[in-house]
Parts: structure tokens; sequence; C-alpha cells
């Protein structure tokens, strides 16, 4: 015992020295955890993106023999009156408005029916999910042979009405190529935030569920009180992440429709590849991604500040 | 504890120094390169296409065992990513000593300054002997030469033309415009086929401008003003392209061309379903081989201002920065032998560059079924337009020739590439720095 005490009392003063030097070991602990995650981010994020931004206003291409020139903001000048750009706005605005209450909507009723207790419910969130793990591409060149005028979508069309409407050429359109990639873009991304809003409706503690039914609430009083109140994390995450995605809308286009039919499908993000590589005009894209960075920005912040902890 | 710490905070400074170090390779070191002493590097876009890269590998094989002095390195690349190889590889100074490249692109790159001028004088074939279409020029300096090239023609069933009473053209005697629309209208009439005419316009990409900008000049319209190439207003929206636009946009309106057309446009015209097919000269083996005499290769419609085809394939040049120039002029003048115009033109069924070659070979001969699609090429061929921007005019083109068959206004839509195009020119202060 005298001994233990005699330690301890040997031990105090090195105690006190102690709480900052672990403190100061902790933080050195803290640096050299971040170390690897903050290099790699500065190098492939920050000075990429940062580049780019100076880039926008050079005249800077992707084959040149003249190193790029500072040339004020003679990009943007052109950019605003390009047709083609403000079509890819209005495509791209088109695009999320659609899909970003569509495809959190129905991810929703999908969790909300995949969370019910019932056998084989794995099995459909499984299924639920299938597409999410295809690769885009592939995705899309698959509903590309679906679309066509004799492909599988008006076969069944055709068999449903017993012949009576032949379907139209889906991607060939101008009418239909938007809303049958919005179609296809929502079935492949669903399974991923309906996972999202599965994981949100398992935090709802189970009492009060319970304490609902007590009091003899109705399926949609719960719903109304109990479920969507819990969601309110999760419903912030799912519109901020299908949002940002809507707006970078891409890898359909590029494989499916390259733009067209006449510019009804070209895109804020595809514009910028293609002028940027197919065109080698590496200055130009750099100037509309930059608008497209202060884009998603602003809606993002716009969001943020009308989702934000109201107390 | 504290060593721990230790350990991790060097174990994280180590991390970052090598991927610094990595990033500084890649982009340091000096400005030439391409060869190791007198090990030559090569690049091809013949990744995916084993016949032609065993051509490559035969030449490199024998120029590495005929002489003691270079060694030839070879490297392959799927065609799709050969291009934005290149284009990183010389952004990074890490261009090899030899490289193939499109036609096309033979302009951008020499301009870009990827390339440098060859000197092939001495090698067993003189460049005169080569059809013009296959050595890549740029303001009167050689930066490339091909062993082959392809061409554009009708394919045709004889026993369907003559069922409806379709004249076969010659190439002294051509289809007209007029003939040609009439041949579409009785076909389509037959009933027999949804769409009568097959041009691929399913297909992207380089393709459109390949195609169908032949057809543009044919009708006295162009992409560019060739007088230098200094503004495409007035020629791409011009009354001959404008005569064209219409034209081809009437082909879908009446139902004589899908605006889409399927998978495999080729599979489609064997199968009976379209009568007409436009396609190049890479397909007519295999159209003999199933439809055999009763196959017709028809050349061209005269639009009026003569039959037009494009001209230039892949053609083989050497690097600016490369460090071993004479290394690897030593390997583009040894490989220009007639053996290897033989081997390159019966490995990919394309047309051979030169005439002894093409006597050599089953079909090419003089008087051969084949030897018509080198008669096109000599006669036909017009290059694409010889300038830096012709990337950029190729993909306005493309657009432009797509929402035409989509159903925009011809007229104001080639006026839109036209001043794209000229835009482009003017930002780019004519492409002449």
């Amino acid at each position: 015992m005298t001994t233990m005490i005699a330690a301890l009392e040997r031990l105090r003063p090195v105690r006190r020295t102690r709480t900052t030097n672990a403190r100061r070991r902790e933080s050195l602990t803290a640096l050299g955890m971040a170390t690897p995650a903050v290099v790699l981010l500065v190098v492939f994020l920050v000075v990429p993106v940062t580049l780019a931004f100076a880039l926008a206003f050079t005249d800077a291409r992707l084959v040149s023999p003249t190193p790029a020139r500072f040339v004020g903001l003679r990009n943007f000048t052109l950019l605003f009156e390009d047709p083609v750009f403000y079509k890819s706005l209005r495509n791209t605005a088109y695009f999320a408005a659609v899909v970003v209450p569509l495809q959190a909507g129905l991810a929703l009723v999908l969790a909300l029916l995949v969370n019910a207790k019932v056998r084989g419910v794995n099995f459909f969130r499984t299924v639920y999910f299938l597409p999410v793990v295809t690769s885009m591409v592939v995705v899309s060149l698959l509903w590309t042979f679906l679309y066509r005028q004799d492909g599988l979508v008006n076969h069944v069309i055709s068999a449903l009405t017993l012949g009576h409407v032949d379907g139209p050429d889906w991607l060939g359109d101008p009418s239909t190529a938007m809303p049958a990639i919005i179609l296809m873009s929502v079935w492949q991304g669903v399974g991923f935030h309906m996972i999202i809003w599965l994981a949100g409706l398992q935090t709802i503690p189970a009492e009060l569920y319970e304490a609902a039914d007590l009091d003899g609430a109705t399926r949609w009083h719960r719903f109304r009180h109990v479920t969507w109140p819990g969601l309110r994390a999760t419903r912030t995450f799912v519109l901020v992440t299908i949002t940002i995605a809507a707006f970078s809308l891409f890898t359909q286009i590029r494989v499916m429709t390259q733009g067209g039919p006449l510019d009804s499908t070209t895109t804020v993000v595809h514009q910028a590849v293609h002028t940027g590589y197919d065109q080698q005009q590496t200055a130009y894209a750099a100037a509309i991604s930059l608008i497209f960075f202060v884009l998603v920005l602003s809606v993002s912040l716009v969001q943020r500040f009308l989702t934000r902890e109201k107390d | 504890m504290v060593f721990r710490t230790r350990r991790l905070a060097g174990a994280s400074v180590a991390v970052a120094a090598a991927t610094a170090l990595v990033a500084g390779c890649a982009s340091g070191s000096g400005s030439t390169s391409g060869a190791d002493g007198d090990t030559l590097t090569l690049w091809t876009h013949n990744a995916g296409n084993s016949a032609e890269l065993d051509v490559v590998k035969k030449i490199i094989k024998d120029f590495n065992t005929s002489q003691s002095k270079y060694k030839v390195k070879l490297q392959a690349f799927p065609q799709s990513d050969y291009n934005s190889s290149v284009v990183a590889a010389a952004s990074a100074n890490k261009l090899p000593c030899l490289l193939d490249v499109d036609g096309p692109n033979v302009a951008n790159w020499a301009w870009g300054g990827y390339l440098s001028p060859i000197d092939v004088s001495g090698s067993e074939v003189p460049l005169s002997d080569q059809l013009a279409s296959t050595v890549g020029r740029y303001q009167d300096k050689v930066y490339g030469f091909g062993f082959y090239d392809v061409s554009l023609a009708f394919f045709a069933r004889k026993s369907v033309l003559d069922e409806y009473g379709i004249r076969i053209p010659t190439m002294d005697k051509p289809w007209t415009k007029a003939e040609f629309d009439s041949a579409l209208a009785k076909l389509k009439k037959s009933g027999k086929f949804e769409y009568p005419l097959e041009m691929g316009t399913g297909g992207t990409g380089e393709w459109w401008s390949y195609a169908y900008s032949p057809q543009l000049q044919s009708f006295g319209g162009d992409l560019i003003d060739r007088d230098g190439y200094k503004t495409a207003s007035g020629t791409l929206d011009g009354k001959g392209s404008v005569a064209w636009a219409t034209w081809f946009q009437s082909l879908v309106s009446k139902g004589y061309m899908a605006k889409k057309s399927g998978a495999d446009p080729n599979k489609d015209f064997l199968a009976g379903k379209s009568a007409i097919q436009w396609d190049g000269s890479w397909n007519a083996a295999k159209n003999a081989e199933k439809l055999g005499d009763d196959l017709a290769i028809i050349p061209p419609v005269d639009f009026g201002n003569g039959p037009r085809i494009g001209g230039a394939s892949w053609q083989w040049a050497m690097s600016s920065s490369c460090s071993n120039k004479d290394g690897a002029q030593a390997w583009l003048k040894f490989s220009r032998q007639t053996k290897y115009f033989v081997d390159y033109a019966k490995a990919t069924g394309t047309l051979p560059g030169t005439e002894a070659a093409a006597k050599q070979i089953d079909g090419y001969q003089p008087g051969g079924k084949y030897n018509v699609l080198v008669q096109f090429a000599r006669k036909y061929a017009v290059v694409r337009p010889v300038t830096p921007a012709y990337p950029y005019i190729s993909t306005e083109f493309e657009k432009a020739a797509k929402d035409i068959l989509s159903g925009a206004d011809p007229k104001s839509a080639l006026g839109q590439a036209a001043k794209d195009i000229d835009n482009n020119l003017k930002t780019n202060n004519h492409y002449s720095d």
C-alpha cells in the first residue's frame, strides 16, 4: 500500500506535464493522420481546380505551339453569346428540377416499402440496389437499345395497347430525349438514396411508433408526425447529394445522345467536356467549369440555408 | 505512444514525399525524349487490331535484325484512347520518337509542335509513287506518310438494281443527283425496304466528316474556304452547302434513309434491310464474299461538281522531341518497302498506297474486282482541310449535320457552324502562331 502511494506521489509531477505533453502528442497524431488525405486533396483537387479557374482567363488550348496567354474575360463574353450554352443551362436545370423531387420521393417510397418487417425483404432491397452497382456506361448502352424505335420499350407499349400506339424514337426526338434520360437516371440512382433513407428510418426509435399506436394515430399521422420529423438530417443529405449529382449530368449524355438531337440533351458538364477535349478549347471549357462551380455552390448554399436548424 | 506518433508522422511525410516525387517525375524531365540512346520508342493505335499490329511488329523485327545500331520498341494503344494518350504525352514532354497519326490530324499536330518534318529520300519507294492522299503535308513540308488509304463507295446488289430498272453506273458515267433520287424513290415505292439507303447515320465522331463532307463538296460546297483557310462563312453556309444540306435532310423526310441507322449498318445491308449502302472500302471483301458476283461497287454520285470521296488514313510520323532523329528516320526509310505496302493492305483490307503494291494484291491489281476502289481514291479523293483547325471544324460539321437530320433549318444550322468556326479561327489568331 505504502509503496503504491509512494509510486503515485512520484508520478504526480510527471502527470502535470503530461497534460501538455499529451495534447501536443494528440495534435501530432491528428496532423499525421490528416496529412495523407490533405496532401492528396491538395494535389488532386485544390491545385487542378485553381488551375482550371486560372485557365478560364487565358487562351489555353489542348494542342498548342504557344504557351497560354492572359486574355481577360474573352472566354466569358464568348460564352454568354453562345446559344448552346443557354440550352445547356436550361437542360441542366430541367433535369435537376425533375430528378431531385422524383428520385428523392421514389427512393423514400421504396425505403418505406423495404423497411417493412416481412419475409423476403432483403431480396427486394438487393433488386432495387442492383442498378446502382452497375456501371452507368453499361446502363446507358443497354437503355440506348431499349429506347430504339424498334426497341423493347416500344414493343411493350405496342403490346400493352394491343398495337394501337407506336412509341416514338425516344432518343431521336427532341421532345422525348430528355424525359427518356431522366427516367433511366432515376431508375439507376434511386436505389442508392433508398439505402440512405432506409438508414435514416432505422434511426427513429421504435418507442415513438409504439406511443403513436397507443394514441391511436393513423398510418398517415404516424408518417407525418413521427417518420417525417425523424428524417430531418437524412432529408438534407439526400437533397444536397441528388442536386449535385443531377447538376453534373454527363455520362448518360455522352453515351446516349452526345447532346443531340437539336441540343435537347446538352448539359453544362457535357458541353465543358466536348469543347475541352473534342474541340481542344481548354480555356473555354475552363470558363464553363468555373460558371458551373459557382452555380452548384450557390444552389447548395441556398439549400443549406433553407434546411438549416431553425433554433 | 510517442514512438508510434512519430512513426505515423514519419510515414505520412514519406507518403507525401513519394507523391510529390511521382508528380514531379511526370512533369519534369528534359525537352527531348522518346528514345533511350539508340533504343527508340514507337507508338501505334493498333492494340485492338491484331492483323495490322502484326505488320507493325514484323517491320520492327526486320528493322531490328537488319542492322545493329538502333532498336525500336513497340507500344500499342487501343484506338479510342490513342489520341488523348498522345496529347497527354505531349504536354508532359513524353512523346515517343515514332508514332502514327490519323491523316486529318497531321496539320493540327504539326502546328502544335508535336511532329517534326521528315526526310525519307533514298528509301525504296519514293513519295512520288504514293497516292497523294497518303502523304501528310503541312505548309509544304512532309510530316507523315501512310501505307494505305481507304475509299468510300456505294455497295448494292446488281439483282436488286436490275429488278427496279436502275442503271448500274460506271466511273465514266456515274449517277447524277436526279438519277440517284429517282432510284431511291423506286426502291422506296417497292415497299420492300423500310429505308432503301443506308449511310451509317448511327455513327459518331470523324465518320460524319469523312463520309458526308465529300458529298457536300460534290454539291459545290466545302467545310471551309481553302484559300488560306481563313473563313468558313460563305463556304460552309454558301449555296452549294445549303443545297447539300437540303438534299441530305430530304433523305430522311422522304423516308429514304434512317435518321439514325442501326448498330451495324453493313450487317443490315447484307441482310437485305437496305438496298444501297454508302460505306468504306474496308467492307468490300466481306460484301464480295457474301454476295459474290451480285455485288456492285458503285462510284459516288456526281452532284454537280464531280464524284468525291475523302482521303487520308493513318500515317507514320516522327515526334519533334525525339532525341534520336537519325534513328527514327532510319526506321521510317526502312519501312518504305513495297513488300510492307503489300503486307499492310492485305492485313487491313485497305487500298495499297502504291501501284506497285496494288499489282501484287489479289483483287486490287489492274482489272481486279476491287481495283475500282483504288481508282476512286486516285481520281475522286479530296483531302480533308489541311489546317490545324480541322478537329474543331470536324466536330462543328458533325453537329450541324446531325441537327439537319433531326429537322433543323439547313441554312441556319450551317450558318451557326460557319459562325462558330470563324469565331474559333479568330480567337486562335487563325492558327498562324
